[in-house]
């Protein structure tokens, strides 16, 4: 059954919505305008994410405005305000200074949402230093393959994470200086290990940040490609241009709001917008510590009287599962405009949101790569569900083919499937991936950026996702590169082969699903199906750990040795299993 | 059923969604979720599989009631009673 638009009636808004006319907001848009809505540092030196997010609100009188609300594990609030993040991310800011860190160089943080992270991210970009957010779900496998490709000279966890992720790889790390402990105390204190508070405690409150140019590297952004290591997508300080302007567009974010970005930090979207996009508009935000849970987060929604909230459809189809009942027991009328992100939102979820809290889910998609949103359903344009939207200002997207010379061609006939891709030159657009040349230039075509996202374009000029060009993997709505996980499961001696598929999910979308072929001498069963799994577990960590591990005496390759994966997921699903003039070893 | 019995049951289902986890480190206030590495997804597979074992029913409005190993049996035992 088709899904109908969901139309808006704008002038019945409460609030006037920042885009009210979508095609006049296109037309009129200019970039220069734009980057005018920022400060700049003070006298002319240019521009650094931090001071737009924090000191430039202190310089213009509004320091004692809430930046954040961190709401511990058992309920307990602490408040920041812009002047309190300013004095945190300066002392920061002074301790690495007083560590020798370097403009330029890499900053970690694999770390609960404590307010001290906070802090840390902004210090670290105050300095001129580059931060990069990890995953604290990531096993000890993939934060090494980061630190490694990054090279961290800093990392900045919890004792708890240090002592279970982090302690065993030191060795394999050299360029890794200093693990700065955010619960740290004396006790901890040893061999580059050192307690963040103490050296927080140690220095000025106050620190000047030096000339920054738009195109300094400021954030790097660790994601995943069918094969080969994680790629470290490069941001620089002028990304700020489209955090702040993103959140007013496609967030709506106004004056006075109360901002729920639930995205983790060590993602891109808990970056972009669970710290810069909101704070740079002057805008309060709520951190929660905990992880999902249905009366917690509607007790938040309530009590905190939540006006934007940003979600992810894992989360949206969890609350779903509860049912609207829960949510009909919790005062919700503070809500005023609902987005997600993550993975295709499914129309049922838009109408859900409806139903539910009396405006719907507005679908957005963006990427890594991209550093910000480019294509959104808009507070005041008609939703048609299950649709990501249409493009933001000064962002031309296009559904291209690509063609024999390596070039890209738009396809105008709408409806027709092609990758989608977006037309080079927006401030948050990745610089590069980190040490990787070629497999940055092999993205873009022309002045195509391609990726690798398969969609059409319907007459009305919304776009609408159909799957992946390649094999990665969205689960939960973290991209995950097949090839780390199944390098993993190979180190194990019973493993000959192993290929990993997204097998399709209701509410996490995919999980991983893992294909595994043994050497001889060893017996699948039980007993080595859960050995394997603690294996993958232990490494890799439950984000990107297989859910689930399939025997086979043999998995399907082409000619060339390849595993084809794209035929274990047709199998899987019960698709049409395609070309086969490739295939030469079927599976058994 | 003893409390031994559901306790057993209940650190079988964990151990059969992460069988990396040493059991004997699973204390009575271990939170299940945060000192065990468990991810939503995790918790939600293992309250399914504790749920199927016991024959009892559990509301995922109830999740954050069984936080705990200790408030994950003493639920266990009280749904059961029922």
């Amino acid at each position: 059954m088709p899904f109908e638009t969901i139309t808006k009636h704008p002038e019945r808004f409460p609030v006037a919505p920042n885009l009210a006319d979508y095609e006049a907001a296109r037309a009129d848009f200019d970039w220069d305008a734009a980057r005018a809505a920022l400060s700049g540092l003070p006298g002319g030196q240019g521009l650094n994410i931090a001071y737009e997010a924090v000191d430039r609100h202190v310089a213009a009188g509004r320091g004692d405005r809430r930046a954040i609300r961190h709401i511990d594990r058992h309920g307990g609030i602490t408040d920041l305000s812009f002047s309190d993040l300013a004095r945190e991310s300066a002392r920061f800011a002074n301790v690495l200074g007083g560590l020798g860190i370097e403009r330029g160089e890499r900053v970690f943080a694999l770390s609960g949402r404590v307010p001290a992270l906070y802090a840390a991210a902004l210090g670290t970009l105050k300095a001129g230093a580059v931060f990069c957010p990890l995953f604290s779900a990531f096993g000890p496998e993939p934060i090494a393959a980061r630190l490694e490709i990054g090279s961290g000279r800093v990392l900045v966890t919890s004792r708890i994470l240090y002592r279970r992720k982090v302690a065993d790889l030191c060795a394999r790390l050299p360029a890794l200086d200093y693990v700065l402990l955010t619960d740290g105390g004396p006790e901890d204190e040893g061999d580059g290990v050192l307690a963040l508070p103490r050296l927080m405690a140690d220095v000025s409150d106050s620190f000047t940040i030096a000339p920054t140019a738009p195109e300094d590297m400021a954030l790097l952004h660790f994601t995943s490609g069918t094969t080969g290591k994680p790629k470290g997508a490069i941001h620089v300080h002028q990304a700020v241009v489209m955090h702040a302007m993103t959140g007013r567009m496609a967030l709506d974010l106004h004056d006075g709001d109360v901002f729920w970005c639930t995205a983790d930090p060590g993602w891109v979207t808990g970056t972009s917008y669970g710290i810069i996009s909101p704070l740079v508009n002057g805008v309060g935000m709520i951190v929660d510590e905990a992880e999902f849970d249905a009366d917690r987060w509607y007790g938040i929604l309530q009590d905190q009287r939540v006006t934007v909230w940003y979600t992810a459809p894992t989360a949206i189809r969890m609350l779903m599962e509860v049912g609207a009942d829960v949510a009909k027991g919790y005062d919700l009328s503070s809500l005023r405009f609902l987005a997600s992100v993550g993975e295709p939102l499914n129309p049922e979820a838009v109408v859900w949101g409806a139903e539910t809290f009396g405006i719907p889910f507005h679908d957005n998609w963006w990427q890594t790569e991209t550093g910000g949103i480019m294509i959104a359903n808009y507070a005041a344009m008609p939703v048609k569900p299950g649709s990501m939207g249409r493009p933001l200002p000064g962002i031309a997207a296009g559904i291209v083919e690509r063609t024999e010379d390596g070039g890209a061609r738009e396809i105008a006939e709408p409806d027709t499937e092609g990758e989608l891709a977006l037309r080079v030159g927006w401030p948050s657009m990745f610089r590069g991936y980190l040490h990787e040349e070629a497999r940055y230039r092999k993205t873009f075509a022309g002045d195509w950026y391609l990726t690798g996202d398969l969609a059409k374009r319907d007459a009305d000029g919304y776009f609408w996702f159909v799957g992946r060009a390649d094999d990665v993997i969205k689960a939960a709505g973290h991209l995950i590169g097949p090839f780390e996980v199944e390098s993993v499961l190979m180190e194990h001696p019973a493993v000959a082969e192993a290929a990993v598929i997204g097998k399709p999910d209701d509410v996490a979308g995919n999980v991983i699903k893992a294909f595994v072929a043994l050497k001889q001498g060893y017996e699948p069963g039980e007993p080595l199906l859960k050995e394997l799994m603690a294996h993958a577990r232990k490494r890799l960590g439950p984000a990107v750990a297989p859910r689930e591990i399939a025997f086979r005496a043999n998995l399907p390759k082409t000619r060339s040795g390849k595993i084809m994966r794209r035929l274990l997921r047709a199998r899987e699903l019960g698709l049409p299993e395609g070309d086969l003039s490739t295939l030469e070893s079927d599976e058994r | 059923m003893t409390e031994q019995e559901i306790r057993d049951a209940v650190l079988e289902s964990l151990s059969g969604v992460a069988p990396e986890l040493d059991l004997s480190e699973v204390e009575d206030d271990t939170d299940l979720r945060n000192d065990l590495d468990l991810d939503s997804m995790d918790f939600l597979n293992f309250v399914i599989a504790v749920s199927e074992r016991l024959g009892v029913d559990v509301p995922e409005a109830d999740y954050g009631r069984m936080d705990t190993l200790a408030k994950c049996v003493e639920y266990l035992r009280a749904a059961q009673a029922k």
